[in-house]
């Protein structure tokens, strides 16, 4: 990889390497030794800020805190999955009166911030004699950005296919929606995979969004124990305890995800033929 | 129409508090992902393992957990102690940099092995290779992606609102309070965005097709 920018080193190069190997890790410790001592130094690490955690209804709180989040996370997954596979079955219809609406709608809700459009929700909605819970607010915000996502996500990967592949499939006489669900579908769902599984974690980071508007997921609940003076007010240990799972959560997906992407780019058999390298970028890759 | 002309003050102040965020924080950005790539391609392993080890965390942390260590555990450790807009715009530079640095590194890892041995060959420096022959090579590979992470960047600000940065995204509760339709009002922040997006759109657009080359 880094191969295109220098050469092995020979011995110079490899003195100059432990000089900066040396300088680099003094830079390193010293700022994380820095930040612990900062944290030292205020009393994060005081066993009263850490007392909390021994109480069995804060644990409970915490569970019930992460089961707030993974539902966010499932209902808003699963709805933007099968919203994401409406508006790309409307994106490659052969009908225009179909096709162009959804593209100006998909093309819409790229464009706004999952906030905004949460915020819309649930602060515009009620007025207007709607009433609606925290989660449903986060859900389908959630599911309207992450559904469009993922609908040009699958319109890729249907448009990725070589086209002799439906022309085949019409030549031995299937109708449109045979070809769609039978040949082109489970061959654009299995190179899709691993950018779906990769749109799934911001799905899973973006859920964090409900704290803004006092859903009861992981930071609210860092929030509401962080106030309490009984516990020295612990919001940075809470925090550290949170920022752990939210971490450990979503890399076992972005693992899933790295590991699906590699056994698909092995077996040759899986990876789509022809334009594949055309393929639009990650959308997750852009910190959405 | 109303509702936005009544509350111009609000909309005004809002959306220059996410251009000003936006431009704080894009051209930090780019700077801390100049130099975490720069680490992630260096010869030196131990600066590589750090590089792609804060790539790796970064990325799989929500944006909303980084500013909430900011808002809320930031002013406590007593280091510098700073205002809600600088500790919103280090968050947004702290995440997005993570998404720059991986757009670079993937950039120069687009240029063929080949024109690198080449120049060599020809007997350029390092520094010579890197300027005359990688670089404007990766450039091409790396703008449209890069104004895509931007932006996010540009989205995201939103969530800054959420933590008392006055910003477009707090309009909604401002407007609440005011007792205007958050409905109509929320019309117009989703209108401002598309505007403030689009551009970007086009520019990503235009510099693809006047770059594209077909290796």
């Amino acid at each position: 990889m880094t191969a295109v920018l220098y050469d092995i080193p020979g011995p110079r190069a490899r003195a100059r390497n432990r000089t900066l190997s040396v300088l680099g890790v003094t830079v390193v410790i010293a700022v994380v030794a820095f930040v612990l001592y900062r944290l030292a130094v205020t009393g994060q690490f005081d066993a009263d800020k850490w007392n909390f955690i021994t109480y069995v209804a804060i644990q409970y709180l915490l569970l019930d805190a992460l089961v707030a989040t993974l539902t966010a996370f499932a209902l808003a997954a699963v709805l933007s999955l099968v919203v994401g596979a409406l508006f790309a079955a409307a994106r490659l219809s052969d009908h225009a009166w179909l096709r162009n609406p959804a593209t100006v709608v998909v093309e819409f809700f790229r464009a706004i911030p999952v906030l905004v459009m949460i915020f819309f929700i649930y602060f515009g909605l009620p007025p207007a004699g709607i009433n609606i819970s925290t989660l449903w607010a986060v859900v389908i915000g959630l599911t309207l950005y992450n559904g469009s996502v993922l609908a040009e996500v699958f319109r890729a990967g249907v448009l990725s296919l070589p086209r002799g592949q439906s022309e085949a499939a019409y030549a031995l006489g299937m109708r449109k929606t045979q070809v769609m669900t039978n040949v082109l579908l489970p061959q654009a769902l299995r190179a899709m995979l691993p950018t779906i599984i990769s749109q799934l974690v911001v799905v899973l980071k973006d859920s964090a969004l409900g704290f803004l508007i006092g859903y009861p997921e992981l930071l609210f609940a860092t929030r509401t124990l962080g106030s309490q003076p009984q516990f020295d007010f612990p919001i940075i240990p809470v925090a550290i305890v949170v920022a752990i799972i939210y971490i450990a959560m979503c890399l076992l997906l972005s693992w899933l995800a790295n590991t699906l992407e590699k056994r698909t780019r092995r077996s040759k058999r899986a990876a789509p033929m022809g334009a594949a390298a055309d393929r639009e970028p990650l959308p997750s890759l852009t910190g959405e | 129409m109303d509702v936005l002309l009544q509350n111009l003050d609000l909309f005004g102040v809002g959306f220059l508090g996410t251009i000003e965020l936006f431009v704080v924080a894009g051209i930090g950005s780019l700077i801390g992902g100049g130099i975490l790539a720069a680490m992630r391609v260096s010869p030196v392993p131990f600066l590589r393992a750090v590089g792609t080890g804060y790539v790796n965390v970064v990325r799989n942390t929500p944006l909303t957990l980084v500013l909430f260590f900011f808002a809320f555990a930031w002013n406590r450790l007593g280091i510098i102690q700073l205002p809600f807009f600088a500790l919103a715009c280090a968050g947004l530079i702290v995440y997005t940099s993570a998404f720059v640095c991986e757009v670079l590194r993937s950039g120069v890892n687009t240029v063929p092995v080949g024109q690198a041995e080449a120049s060599r060959a020809l007997g350029f420096t390092f520094a010579l290779t890197l300027s005359q022959v990688i670089m404007p090579q990766a450039v091409r590979a790396v703008v449209p992606p890069l104004v895509s992470v931007e932006i996010a960047l540009l989205k995201n600000t939103t969530i800054a609102a959420g933590f008392s940065v006055v910003e477009a995204g707090s309009i909604f509760p401002s407007l609440s309070e005011r007792g205007y339709s958050v409905l109509v009002g929320g019309l117009w922040v989703a209108l401002g965005f598309v505007i403030l997006v689009v551009p970007l759109t086009l520019l990503q657009r235009s510099l693809e097709n006047r770059w594209s080359v077909t290796r």
